[in-house]
């Protein structure tokens, strides 16, 4: 399997990522997490994914992408706001050790691991054969799940809401 | 060394889990550690689908089906976060979580 893709994708994805997380500017890093989100929809189609490469465009490029933005803009007080304080410095330390530390142990450890992986192509599970699967086998994980978004949703729309006056008849 | 492509797509995801990591414990933005969360949501889906990509069956599907419903958990909880981000914000005027001390009031 060619992985040559694989590392452009990956690259571009770790880098858009990274200098969101360390942007200064929320609107620039809510907007470089998109191209990281449609990134990783890149790779799920690498990986023959289809539907959640589309799946991942819909929900994160499109759905939760305008709730940050709407999120950013609805919670600054001034122009000036946009461009956030300097962190800490000992806490950026600390968080580059615990991470750095996390990472190092992640790659001696899958460096270390044999993984020869089958190349065996999934062709044959393609769409209509995960919707038989989702209405078949998993009805049941289906309909919990879209309880869990409901329940989930009218919360936020709840914590959300603005607090009636006291006086309020 | 020979790496396969596995490899490749566990590190990459053990990367974008990490920079999450980073970005979740080194931010005073409470927007900003939301994302780093998502962040790290999404590198476990990518570890779910490379799995699955390189198992030795994966005509079952299986691993399609646990990143579909862990996205629609994902959606879930960044409208419950960005949400609690507003309710922060009502309280006390800023989004900074160094600040956010109280629970009621």
């Amino acid at each position: 399997m060619n992985t040559a893709p694989l590392i452009l994708i990956a690259l571009t994805t770790l880098a858009t990522a990274a200098v969101a997380m360390a942007g200064r500017n929320l609107i620039h890093s809510a907007l470089l997490l998109v191209a990281s989100w449609a990134g990783i929809a890149a790779f799920y189609l690498w990986a023959a994914a289809e539907f959640v490469a589309f799946a991942q465009i819909l929900i994160y490029v499109g759905g939760v992408s305008m709730v940050v933005l709407f999120a950013v803009l609805l919670t600054r007080n001034s122009r000036a706001e946009l461009a956030i304080s300097t962190d800490s410095f000992s806490r950026a330390i600390a968080a580059l050790l615990a991470g750095g530390a996390v990472f190092g142990i992640l790659v001696g450890a899958i460096l270390r691991t044999p993984l020869t992986g089958s190349t065996r192509s999934p062709a044959a599970f393609n769409v209509r054969t995960l919707g038989l699967e989702l209405m078949g086998t998993h009805a049941a994980a289906l309909l919990i799940i879209g309880i869990i978004l409901t329940v989930a949703l009218l919360g936020a729309v709840v914590l959300a809401a603005p607090e009636p006056p006291e006086d309020a008849p | 060394m020979n790496l396969s492509p596995l490899h490749f797509c566990l590190l990459f995801s053990s990367g974008l889990f990490c920079i999450g990591l980073i970005g979740a414990l080194s931010r005073r933005n409470a927007i900003l550690v939301l994302l780093g969360i998502e962040l790290m949501l999404n590198a476990a889906n990518l570890n779910f689908i490379a799995f699955w990509r390189f198992s030795p069956n994966p005509e079952n599907g299986h691993g399609i089906l646990f990143v579909v419903f862990s996205i629609a958990v994902a959606a879930a909880e960044a409208a419950v976060g960005l949400a609690l981000v507003i309710s922060i914000y009502r309280h006390q005027k800023n989004i900074r979580l160094p600040e956010a001390t109280r629970l009621k009031g």
